[in-house]
């Protein structure tokens, strides 16, 4: 309980300055548009975004070890084609097909994992490769094709009655303390900190980085399971084309978060912040009616502005505004 | 009057400099370097020597003070201006980028070009004339200058320095990774450098060399400016004084011996890519010092042992079990009791942008300071602190990066985590280089605590004053080979320096060559 506390308490002292983005954003659409500040807007936002929180969770974890993970647009695909092809295709239950999923998509992440630390090349590649291997298998076993699964999957996107907000979304943010929690409080989460920082300064400290890094990997594709059970139950159906350039989505609300690209640096909480600039910002914009292209040239540049933000004001923290470095 | 000589004899007068960052580094500090003169620097880790050479390179800019060079005000923004002007850095850590070749590390920013493109025979003629002009004859200039052992890219930096207009030359810490015949060679250039005109700062923790090279000393101690005076006026006991502010006399250690009979480790030809046939015994309570040049395989023993390099024979014992061993991974060389201080504290000995704390229980999280995985933060506070306390390092608190500390600070937090694992052998890898004589008293009295516990430890350094004063047995390397082990009776700087020549005829030459 303590422990929880202290996660709050942080949350709220360093991630000010996301929080604040997050206000202003949706000030300035209660500005713009009279029907944004409403709890119906906000509790579609929640239900929409699971899946992307899913999967960005996983990419802060594969981020602070220093590596990278650009199949879980593709794993989330090929989770939700499994759940499909378990159910429709063999008339497995839901809790059959949701282990099935979780069971491939770890998998996938234990391939990242082993290729990337076992044969030293970097996850950049490996995963780039497994974009696209994994994005093929989807598409044998959906033979392509949209797959229509039905009510039976819906429970698990449908807003909960009395709270208003789906299983996914409670899931979701229950792996986001979670997965905090453990990165901050568990020996597994300190070592990972430190093989992003410097793998081979770990290494002299006799410590072995591979079972850890493999773990991380593995923990990526785990989400991306879950992630992909979350989009099969908001659309009733399995798409071989969900998730494409997901990959991208996760790592803008990863860098957003403050989370650093060398490794070393991260919190999940700011990534679950930068997942809520990234899906108010759309579903703001989708409700001013503005087009296709001026969402993308806005969202690019929201991006940019946010993390200019934070490595400003991380550096007014260290230095003081006035520094003259 | 006095005022219009002291501006034309000086190259460079420095007058109540500041700096401020979040306290005061450096203090209202006078300064000033004449033509023709080798004027060191000295001060404890954290005094102001590195902070007032940045200034002067225009690598920081002052709070306030001002600056002049032969009598003209001199305010440098940046490293390219301070050149334009004549001075010269040659830094600690090394600027070379290692891909590029030596020719174009010397010519960085101003190589022969027509039309963008490099003249490249112009360009390694010139280069070849800058290393020879610095007795770097055997030196070729296309390779790359990472694969130069470090002792010849320090030299390659001096080449480069001097290689541009240079009116003021600082060097800091310049002998640090060189071995003695480098460092004479390097004495011969700069008191060459010293008959042409050219000033020089001279920043060294090795007090011996101080006096043996430099002209003038200033003394800085908490950021100011202690005194200035010429060096043959000044006693090494005197210098230590002054830059720690307390009396020598409780400072002469006294030498003991807690060696025992019982062997903690013997090693049996063991050999790996650069260490060949190695056998030797090291007993519990012992200090056995590694002494040799650089590149002779010190660093490579101690990792070939410790399981960082692969072996591909020989085994080690770690008494009393008869068991042959060879280790493939640190891992499994720590889970057998042993430990390693590395040489570069920045790329392997520790987390630079992680805390104290993090870095202090890096290796012991599993055995001491979790429970099921679950981290047990109070007892970790508690251990960094007492531990801090007692090697008494310098830190805000232990929620510090350890970049912020100084190199003697970050030095007994690398130690640090191998004494809170209670390692049974440990393998020091230059554990004073770059510290101060405080700091560098605190690692000797951990190592006599050491001993005294019966600890086994085996410890490598370029400094072999210090071997001699710390270590039970010298054993020399040369050319990857255990020469010869010496003990205090039949040991002499003589013939430990003639043992580390002895597998290297090629070393013997270049250093003959050097002093003619």
């Amino acid at each position: 309980m303590k422990a929880l506390r202290s996660v709050w308490k942080q949350s709220l002292i360093e991630y000010a300055g996301l929080l604040a983005v997050l206000v202003m954003l949706v000030l300035i659409f209660g500005i713009r548009s009279d029907r944004f500040i409403q709890v119906s807007t906000f509790v579609s936002i929640a239900n929409q975004i699971p899946a992307l929180i899913f999967v960005s969770v996983g990419m802060t974890w594969v981020l602070i070890i220093g590596g990278i993970d650009l199949s879980v647009g593709s794993m989330l695909a090929l989770g939700s084609a499994v759940v499909g092809f378990m159910m429709v295709d063999h008339g497995f239950s839901m809790w059959l097909a949701l282990a099935a999923c979780l069971l491939v998509t770890s998998l996938c992440g234990f391939c990242n994992g082993v290729i990337s630390f076992g044969l030293g090349i970097p996850s950049f590649i490996v995963t780039l490769g497994m974009l696209e291997i994994v994005r093929g298998l989807t598409k044998l076993v959906t033979n392509s094709q949209t797959k229509f699964i039905g009510s039976r999957v819906e429970p698990f996107g449908e807003p909960l009655a009395w709270i208003q907000l789906s299983p996914a979304f409670l899931a979701a943010f229950f792996v986001v303390m979670f997965s905090q929690w453990v990165l901050t409080h568990t020996v597994f989460g300190r070592y990972c900190i430190a093989i992003g920082t410097n793998r081979e300064a770990v290494r002299m400290s006799g410590v072995r980085s591979a079972p850890y890094s493999i773990s991380v990997f593995v923990i990526s594709g785990f989400l991306c399971g879950l992630a992909g059970l979350a989009h099969v139950s908001r659309l009733s159906s399995s798409d071989p084309n969900a998730g494409v350039g997901m990959e991208l989505l996760a790592i803008a609300a990863c860098v957003i978060g403050g989370t650093s690209l060398m490794g070393g640096r991260g919190s999940v909480i700011c990534t679950f912040l930068g997942v809520l600039i990234i899906a108010v910002l759309q579903s703001g914009l989708a409700q001013l009616g503005v087009t296709d292209a001026n969402k993308q040239i806005i969202t690019g540049a929201v991006i940019i502005l946010a993390v200019s933000f934070d490595v400003l004001r991380s550096k007014w923290v260290r230095n003081g505004p006035f520094d003259e470095t | 009057m006095v005022e219009a000589m002291d501006a034309a004899e000086n190259v460079l007068s420095v007058s109540s400099l500041t700096k401020r960052y979040a306290s005061t580094v450096l203090d209202r500090c006078d300064f000033a370097v004449r033509s023709g003169e080798i004027h060191a620097l000295l001060g404890a880790n954290g005094a102001g020597k590195s902070t007032l050479c940045k200034i002067i390179a225009g690598l920081v800019p002052a709070t306030s003070g001002s600056m002049s060079i032969q009598g003209v005000a001199y305010t440098p923004n940046t490293k390219q201006q301070a050149e334009t002007r004549g001075v010269q850095i040659v830094q600690q850590e090394l600027e070379l980028i290692p891909t590029l070749s030596v020719a174009e590390n010397v010519f960085f920013g101003i190589m022969p070009s027509t039309l963008g493109v490099i003249r490249r025979r112009t360009l390694f003629d010139r280069a070849r004339d800058a290393l020879d002009r610095v007795g770097l004859h055997d030196v070729r200039v296309d390779v790359p200058v990472g694969s130069l052992g470090i002792g010849r890219q320090q030299m390659v930096e001096i080449a480069k320095a001097l290689n541009r207009d240079c009116k003021l030359l600082i060097l800091d810490e310049p002998t640090a990774a060189l071995s003695a015949a480098e460092t004479e060679t390097l004495f011969h250039w700069l008191r060459r450098l010293r008959n042409a005109g050219v000033g020089m700062i001279y920043i060294s923790h090795r007090l011996k060399e101080v006096a043996e090279i430099s002209d003038r000393v200033t003394v800085l101690r908490d950021g100011r400016q202690i005194t200035t005076v010429d060096t043959p006026k000044l006693s090494t006991e005197k210098m230590v004084e002054l830059m720690s502010g307390e009396s020598a006399t409780r400072q002469t250690d006294q030498y003991r011996s807690y060696a025992t009979t019982q062997p903690a480790l013997r090693v049996h030809g063991l050999s790996s890519a650069s260490v060949k046939d190695i056998s030797l015994t090291v007993y519990r309570g012992e200090r056995l010092g590694i002494a040799g040049l650089v590149g002779s395989g010190r660093t490579e023993l101690l990792r070939a042992i410790f399981g960082a390099d692969q072996c591909y024979r020989g085994h080690l014992f770690l008494p009393p079990s008869e068991a042959t061993i060879r280790f493939r991974h640190p891992s499994q060389a720590v889970a057998a009791g042993m430990a390693m201080v590395t040489e570069d504290r920045k790329s392997n000995g520790l987390l630079m942008t992680q805390s104290v704390r993090n870095n202090t229980t890096l290796n012991s999280l599993w055995q001491q300071f979790s429970n099921l995985g679950i981290l047990h933060h109070t007892k970790e506070s508690s251990v960094v602190n007492a531990m801090c306390a007692s090697m008494d390092t310098r830190c805000n608190s232990i929620e510090d990066d350890v970049a912020t500390l100084s190199g003697g600070n970050q030095q007994k937090v690398a130690v640090s985590k191998w004494l809170v694992r209670d390692s049974s052998l440990l393998l020091f890898d230059e554990p004073t280089r770059g510290i101060d004589v405080a700091a560098r008293r605190r690692i000797y009295e951990v190592l006599e605590s050491l001993a005294k516990a019966q600890k086994a430890m085996m410890i490598v350094s370029s400094d072999l004053d210090e071997l001699l004063q710390i270590c039970d047995r010298i054993a020399v390397m040369s050319a990857g080979r255990l020469v010869e082990v010496f003990d205090r009776e039949t040991w002499s700087d003589d013939a430990i320096m003639r043992a580390a020549f002895a597998g290297d005829p090629g070393a013997l030459n270049s250093s003959e060559r050097h002093r003619m």
